[in-house]
């Protein structure tokens, strides 16, 4: 077995706090320094692999929009630009709690950077929370990928009367989406109080910022739904205060006039969701990947590992954070934005 | 940027508060900027002002939250080649697809429009609600992907 | 002879302590973070899978025998020759240099005693068993018929098990991106600071250019897959024309990643000949900077051509003129390499032993499959041979005339170090000689066939074509049984074969350095650098019957001359 304990006691076996020199180095390197330089290439050229992971559907995008600018116009005008520009606002804030919290830990106050990551996970959270919003409207309104796709003008999906939909006067999608954030939430309060109970404070503390960052979600779909509610009231003003309430404000009515204008829509609507669907469900499912790693962060924060020769973990999960975020800046214009 | 360098941290350099925050602000001061910008009637150029911006946004944040401004030239030779190669691929397909993309446009059209699932759930169930291309797709078609497929399996 | 006080002084005491008997247990095995060991599971692994793959392609020749139904239906063909494709490319030639060979011999080549990342390592290798579980099941369920490029729209439509199987090559991209990526990093930050760009083996520059493929590559097939896996579920109508959809689209997705993907599998090879070319002609490599370059040359070529693929899928003419024009510079950085290693044989001390075998049928065999690939990139001859036999003959002498065949050499040089055994050489150029015999009756016949119009992917065919199929299959079961003696007589040495000391063939690139086999730490004494190819300074001695550095012939020692070791 000397072949797994000589080689396993770098990062995560160590139990607590006694600080030698060269704790955290592998035994394949030789310093700190070449120990992080590893990792820093090794953390650029993963996002390398990413950039050209998402590349795929950007050239999707750029052909489709190439063939069909008319048909990006009119679908863009279902995506509403104030919760992008929020969501847009919420990410660019969750990387300056990142930059800041490697900036902590290189100067080794764990304390602090543990403070930051936090934020940034309950940003990461709130994040999905708005995007479940967004989601959930577009699905009462059968606004799928193509082969589902089937908006109707004018339509208005029925308010939920059972159930939690019902009581919340919410969409029963956002319901379901919020099912597993609820689920865990639950569970990481639960841990929390188990822990607490246990006497593992540590553990105790870090299930609890679990259940935080959880509770960032809630938050986000909170203010989305919030949001989302007083807009489509003053649609409904609109709609009531003038013959053409479509005209204005509405882009995307006005577009396509009439009753009936399904069918006078290109079949290629639906490809631009399909787009829009794959694009931010994939960066959605980056930023879920994003929040283990940061959870994971938070606990090494509490157990104090982070020096200024040893911080390369927070570094490598902060670029990636940021790249996340770079992602979601052009994702950003190419879908709320186009005119 | 001078006071990133201020105290010997052997291999790290921390980025001063102040520039961080100023790069935050600069940063929500330029998604504001595009939001609006967005309404005004800029016909086509608005495509190309807005990716400058997200350009020039997408900069500041690898320059300086990701500390590419203090990165190792290899390292950011590295990211930015990856930016090369996209472009290829755009490129090049872009370059190819226009020719034949009126086919595809007219497929549909030749066809039938594509059956659509009413009032279905994404996802859900798919197996059971696989669309079925009208019949006349099926006989003298085409190519073989007019083939009714009741039943995807995994 | 490694009990001689020298020898231990020279390559360290590792009989007791070596990276196979350090420990113990299953356990031991399947949670190593030893770069050493992972590459041997990946060995094991990877040829699991070319046996799998090579009885399925046994079945289709057997079934080609005549051209009438034999015992498989025309949908069990299309399984068949699907499943040979995926789990050969997918499961097999991709992983096997690099990932075998290289995890083994990268990180000794460079001194140093691991991998950069040895956890990614080993998630990589867990990564390649779960994608081709994946790949198995699709054969054990549905089966698989779309061809290993999962065209569209066929893809989208068939009832077979299209997502057990993209899933597995997805995950199987994944364990290649690892690959690459630990590959890359390790090269750039592990090597010892005098060791500079240019005092790299060649080896190692290839595996630096296929780990620039793999890194730059693989996602994009990565993507290419989740859509396809999407537009199979619920139609998202990017692929699927009924939708609005560009099938072609699709192609242009899977050759951005695949045209540079047979560059992950055909580099590696180049790089293993390069060594095996110096050392058995027991000269300094020529040109190595022309070498190293070109291999980098053809990694980033790799990446302009993959339109050839197209060129009868209704692309446009424009495009389908470039991508022909630049296809045809790759030819130039390949004829360098295969230049610079005739290069390096003349006036060489050449010495016939299996490894060295095995380097010239590959530079016979790349040779054809290089200089065929001409007429296909060509536009005119290709509309005629695309789709054809020609195009399998081709497809298969670079890969397994180039890469197999490259395998089979550096798994006979390197088997020495691994295990610390010399394996029997009358048999293993027995074995060599019987894949050359068989490769080129299998596949030669397939050139003559499809220039006359045979159709590949056909169960059937007209009666004019059945005696270059026959010969074909004859062929092919001749090549299955030398590959099995090769694999043999490797088996073989591993448990009866002679021991040896640390560098019995007077190799200079530093993992013969360490004793055979290597210690845990690869080096139990500090490295002495020198130049990959200075064989000059490698004299032979008797005693330890190895050869060792000149500067550490002792003074009163008497000077052994460096010719002519009795056994290589």
């Amino acid at each position: 077995m000397s072949t797994v304990e000589t080689t396993a006691d770098s990062h995560d076996e160590h139990d607590d706090d006694h600080h030698d020199h060269g704790e955290f180095i592998a035994h394949h390197f030789d310093s700190a320094e070449q120990q992080f330089d590893s990792g820093k290439l090794g953390i650029w050229v993963f996002l390398v692999t990413e950039v050209l992971f998402f590349s795929g559907l950007f050239v999707a995008y750029t052909l489709y929009r190439y063939h069909h600018p008319e048909v990006f116009v009119d679908a863009s005008q279902f995506l509403d630009k104030v919760l992008g520009g929020i969501n847009t606002v919420v990410l660019l804030f969750s990387s300056l709690t990142m930059a800041w919290a490697v900036r902590a830990a290189q100067l080794g106050n764990n304390n602090f950077a543990g403070k930051l990551i936090l934020i940034t996970m309950v940003c990461a959270a709130a994040f999905l929370g708005i995007k479940a919003v967004e989601y959930s409207h577009k699905w009462d309104l059968y606004i799928l990928p193509v082969s589902y796709y089937n908006y109707m003008e004018g339509y208005h999906p029925e308010a939920e009367t059972g159930g939690i939909a019902g009581a919340l006067n919410i969409s029963k999608w956002l319901v379901t989406l919020s099912m597993l954030p609820l689920l865990c939430l639950a569970l990481f309060s639960a841990g929390a109080l188990f822990m607490a109970a246990t006497g593992k404070r540590l553990m105790a503390q870090f299930m609890l910022a679990l259940a935080i960052m959880m509770s960032g979600y809630f938050v986000g779909a909170f203010a989305g739904q919030t949001y989302q509610n007083w807009h489509e009231a003053n649609l409904a003003a609109e709609e009531h205060a003038g013959d053409h309430g479509h005209d204005d404000g509405h882009a995307a009515e006005s577009a396509t006039a009439g009753p009936d204008s399904t069918s006078e829509r290109p079949p290629q609507i639906g490809v631009f969701f399909s787009i829009y669907y794959c694009m931010t469900g994939l960066h959605a499912v980056h930023v879920i990947a994003g929040m283990a790693a940061l959870s994971w962060l938070y606990l090494r924060c509490l157990k104090a590992h982070f020096r200024p020769d040893y911080f390369g973990p927070v570094d490598y999960v902060g670029l990636y954070w940021h790249l996340v975020d770079l992602i979601w800046i052009y994702l950003f214009p190419l879908l709320y934005l186009i005119n | 940027m001078t006071d990133s360098h201020d105290h010997d941290h052997g291999f790290a350099h921390p980025v001063s508060v102040k520039l961080l925050l100023s790069v935050f602000f600069s940063l929500v001061f330029l998604t504001v900027l595009t939001i609006v910008l967005n309404d005004l009637p800029l016909g086509s150029a608005d495509i190309v002002i807005a990716m400058m911006i997200a350009t020039l946004k997408a900069s500041l944040v690898m320059l300086f939250f990701m500390h590419m401004f203090w990165e190792k030239g290899f390292n950011v030779v590295a990211f930015l080649s990856s930016l090369f190669f996209v472009s290829l691929f755009i490129g090049f397909t872009l370059m190819d697809t226009g020719s034949y993309r009126d086919d595809i446009d007219s497929f549909p059209e030749d066809k039938q429009p594509a059956p659509r699932v009413p009032r279905t759930a994404p996802g859900v169930s798919s197996n059971d609600v696989r669309p079925m291309p009208p019949a006349t797709l099926v006989e003298g078609s085409i190519s073989p992907l007019a083939k009714p497929n009741p039943h995807v399996r995994l | 002879m490694s009990a001689t006080p020298q020898a231990q002084k020279l390559f360290g005491h590792a009989e007791e302590n070596n990276y196979l008997k350090c420990s113990s247990g299953i356990k031991s095995w399947l949670f190593t973070l030893d770069h050493k060991r992972i590459g041997i599971m990946y060995l094991i692994g990877v040829t699991v899978a070319l046996f799998l793959a090579g009885i399925f392609a046994l079945i289709l020749r057997s079934e080609l025998f005549t051209g009438d139904e034999n015992f498989l239906t025309e949908a069990q063909y299309n399984q068949m020759f699907t499943l040979h494709g995926a789990i050969m490319v997918f499961a097999f030639i991709i992983p096997s240099i690099p990932a075998a060979l290289g995890n083994f011999v990268l990180p000794m080549m460079l001194g140093a005693k691991d991998v950069a990342f040895p956890r990614l390592n080993l998630a990589s290798f867990y990564l390649w068993m779960f994608g081709t579980a994946f790949l198995l099941t699709a054969m054990l369920t549905n089966g698989l018929d779309t061809g290993w490029t999962f065209y569209t729209p066929y893809s989208i439509t068939t009832t077979t098990a299209v997502i057990y199987a993209t899933m597995g090559a997805f995950i199987l991209g994944f364990s290649s991106i690892f690959t690459g990526l630990n590959f890359l990093v390790t090269v750039n930050t592990m090597r010892p600071k005098s060791m500079g760009w240019f005092k790299l083996p060649l080896f190692i520059w290839s595996l630096y250019a296929t780990s620039i493929i793999q890194i730059l590559a693989t996602p994009v097939l990565g993507i290419t897959l989740l859509l396809l896996i999407a537009e199979r579920v619920m139609h998202i109508g990017i692929f699927d024309p009924a939708y609005g959809g560009d099938p072609v689209l699709f192609q242009h997705f899977f050759w951005f990643y695949s045209h540079p993907a047979v560059y992950i599998m055909i580099l590696p090879a180049m790089g293993v000949i390069s060594e095996l070319i110096s050392v058995y002609s027991h000269k300094k490599i020529f040109g190595y900077s022309f070498i190293a370059f070109s291999s980098v040359a053809i990694a980033l070529l790799g990446f302009l051509v993959w339109g050839h693929h197209m060129f009868t899928s209704g692309q446009s003419q424009l495009v389908t003129l470039v991508f022909s024009a630049i296809t045809f510079s790759v030819a130039i950085p390949s004829a360098v390499k295969v230049f610079n290693w005739l290069a390096t044989l003349y006036k060489g001390s050449i010495k016939l032993v299996t490894p060295m075998c095995y380097a010239l049928s590959f530079i016979f065999l790349f040779g054809i499959g290089g200089l065929t690939g001409l007429f296909l990139g060509t536009l005119s001859t290709d509309i005629h041979l695309h789709d054809t036999y020609f195009v399998v003959a081709h497809f298969h002498f670079v890969m397994v005339g180039g890469t197999l065949t490259a395998l089979l050499g550096g798994l006979y040089h390197w088997w020495p170090k691994m295990f610390g055994r010399m394996y029997n050489d009358f048999l293993g150029r027995v074995g060599c000689f019987l894949v050359f015999v068989g490769f080129n009756l299998t596949f030669f016949p397939q050139f003559v066939m499809g220039s006359r119009g045979m159709p590949r992917r056909y169960a059937r065919y007209d009666p004019e074509f059945e005696i270059f199929h026959q010969a074909s299959t004859i062929g092919a079961f001749i090549l299955g049984i030398g590959i099995l003696l090769a694999f043999g007589v490797l088996v073989h040495a591993v448990f009866f074969g002679r021991k040896i000391g640390g560098n019995p063939f007077g190799a200079a690139s530093l993992e013969w350095q360490s004793s055979s086999p290597p210690s845990f730490h690869n080096f139990d004494h500090k490295i002495h650098m020198n130049a990959p190819y200075d064989f000059g300074a490698m004299v032979y001695d008797e005693e330890m019957d190895t050869y060792i550095q000149r500067d550490f012939v002792t003074p009163e020692s008497p000077e052994v001359p460096a010719a002519e070791p009795t056994k290589a």
